[in-house]
């Protein structure tokens, strides 16, 4: 077996983490949408809005029932066929979209369990001092089922981060891509997937620490 | 002035209110009791459609709502004419002792911020909770769980207030205060209809008490007559029992 090459693995370190960024930022964008997304999903199916509902059931169905990879092909690819405006869609903007809905699905089911999680009297209470059910939501239910799904939510983000390197197979010049084509050069393909893996490592275990710094928080929240 | 008529409400096949007819007039303080499971808290649930009566109209001052076809603004403006006190406090978990009194003052009533904390400053000195304005319903006590509840219901000066078992879920200890609160509110000349068991309670303040059992309103009085000389046998047995054997006939000797 041939040893590896770290000097090697350490100039391209550097490299490498020229696209942390692009990876942060596409996971950044991602999950601000799904959020977003997966909140009125959430609602949506809590509320049970006549027909609505169905489509929705729908959507989380398809979005959980097929592979990632496979929806970002389809966007990329079928996203200019169905939307004229979309024909120049580049590779960032379709896995964007595509996290997005894929990652949205998922989440609107813990962020449904999570308001169903919330307390009935805070519901009572709601609507008992007045409240419209949207106010009601807003002000009350989805903060405190904020705290509730914070964990699971964090652990997607987490998944979306390393998800962005299928990126990659759209032609986006991200951590991967850029391995990839360094290697093309040198044939150290170990070496060069290992820096990324590493990197990835790292980058999670970062966010794995916040996370536990949250929950910590979370789990004093509200007691003063 | 508050108008019930043929107030109903069914779960699946029991009917559990049975055509409940009741006017309180303004200011009036008006307690119900009655041994549990008999339509106490349904009653006062359906006067805000927390629970959604199948039968009857309510009227609330010149707002009226007929159960079946009650639209979610009827709704809306029922809940906004009437405020609620929870046996189990439901305090909202997210907001401190301050914030459960400002929030339906600003985010339903609309008013300016500085006005809402002002307004529930004062309700906390009131309450005797001044000094625990930033405290999370989670680190207070039982009893100051229940004044904010208290507070937060009289902060929102509605035009009835709703109060369901107030004290029935506070460890013995805290009871006292939170009846030293409640005397305080009925005073104020507030309209209020109190389902209870504290029957010395009601004694004092009361304009008038209502006997139900079973989804009916048996018999309603004084408190002087209800306690004296109550009329029906139901109702007479009800007291001797909750006066623990005594005789409901001698109430003077409990006081
Ligand atoms: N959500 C509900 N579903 C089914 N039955 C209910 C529900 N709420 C109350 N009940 C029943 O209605 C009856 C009256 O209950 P309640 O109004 O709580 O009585 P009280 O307050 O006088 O003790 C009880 O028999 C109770 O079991
Ligand atoms: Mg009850």
């Amino acid at each position: 077996m041939q040893g590896l090459d770290i000097g090697y693995m350490w100039g391209l370190v550097p490299v490498i983490l020229g696209y942390v960024p692009l990876t942060l930022g596409m996971a950044l964008a991602g999950m601000a949408c799904a959020l977003v997304l997966a909140c009125l999903l959430a609602v949506e199916r809590v509320a049970r809005v006549p027909v609505l509902d169905r489509a929705v059931v729908l959507f989380i169905s398809f979005f959980r029932g097929t592979p990632l990879l496979v929806q970002l092909f389809l966007f990329y690819y079928g996203l200019p066929r169905l939307v004229p405006f979309l024909v120049n869609i580049d590779g960032v903007t379709a896995a964007v979209i595509g996290l997005t809905l894929h990652f949205s699905a998922y989440m609107a089911e813990s962020i449904r369990a999570a308001i169903l999680g919330v307390d009935r009297s805070q519901w009572e209470a709601a609507r008992a001092v007045g409240m419209s059910e949207g106010v009601m939501m807003t002000r009350i239910i989805l903060p405190q089922a904020a705290r509730i799904a914070a964990p699971t939510l964090v652990n997607y983000f987490i998944d979306m981060v390393k998800s962005t390197s299928l990126a990659f197979t759209l032609g986006v010049t991200e951590m991967m891509g850029a391995a990839q084509k360094e290697a093309a050069g040198s044939f150290l393909y170990f070496e060069a997937f290992l820096v990324v893996a590493v990197i990835y490592w790292g980058i999670v275990e970062a966010f794995s620490f916040l996370q536990r710094r949250l929950e910590h928080r979370l789990g004093r929240a509200y007691s003063r | 002035m508050i108008s019930v008529r043929g107030l109903t409400k069914r779960f699946g096949d029991t009917t559990v209110l049975d055509g409940i007819d009741l006017d309180v007039r303004e200011g009036e303080r008006v307690v119900i009791v009655g041994p549990s499971g008999t339509g106490k808290s349904t009653l006062l649930r359906c006067l805000n459609f927390l629970d959604r009566p199948d039968a009857g109209t309510i009227t609330i001052g010149d707002l009226t709502v007929e159960a079946g076809r009650a639209t979610p603004a009827q709704v809306l403006a029922l809940r906004r004419r009437t405020a609620f006190v929870f046996q189990n406090y439901a305090l909202f978990a997210n907001r401190t002792a301050l914030g459960n009194i400002t929030e339906a003052l600003v985010h339903v009533q609309g008013r300016p911020k500085a006005e809402a904390r002002a307004r529930a400053e004062a309700i906390l000195r009131e309450i005797g909770l001044a000094d625990r304005a930033g405290s999370y319903p989670a680190a207070l006590s039982g009893g100051q769980q229940q004044r904010v509840g208290i507070g937060r219901a009289m902060a929102l000066e509605a035009e009835l207030m709703l109060f369901d078992e107030p004290t029935s879920a506070l460890d013995p200890e805290w009871v006292g205060e939170v009846l030293d609160l409640m005397r305080r509110v009925a005073r104020q000349r507030r309209t209020m209809l109190i389902v209870t068991h504290e029957m010395q309670f009601a004694r004092e303040i009361a304009d008038r008490v209502i006997f139900m059992e079973g989804g009916r309103i048996v018999e309603e009085a004084p408190p002087e007559r209800f306690f004296a000389a109550p009329q029906d046998p139901r109702t007479r047995r009800f007291l001797a029992r909750v006066s623990g054997g005594g005789s409901p006939a001698r109430p003077a000797g409990r006081a």
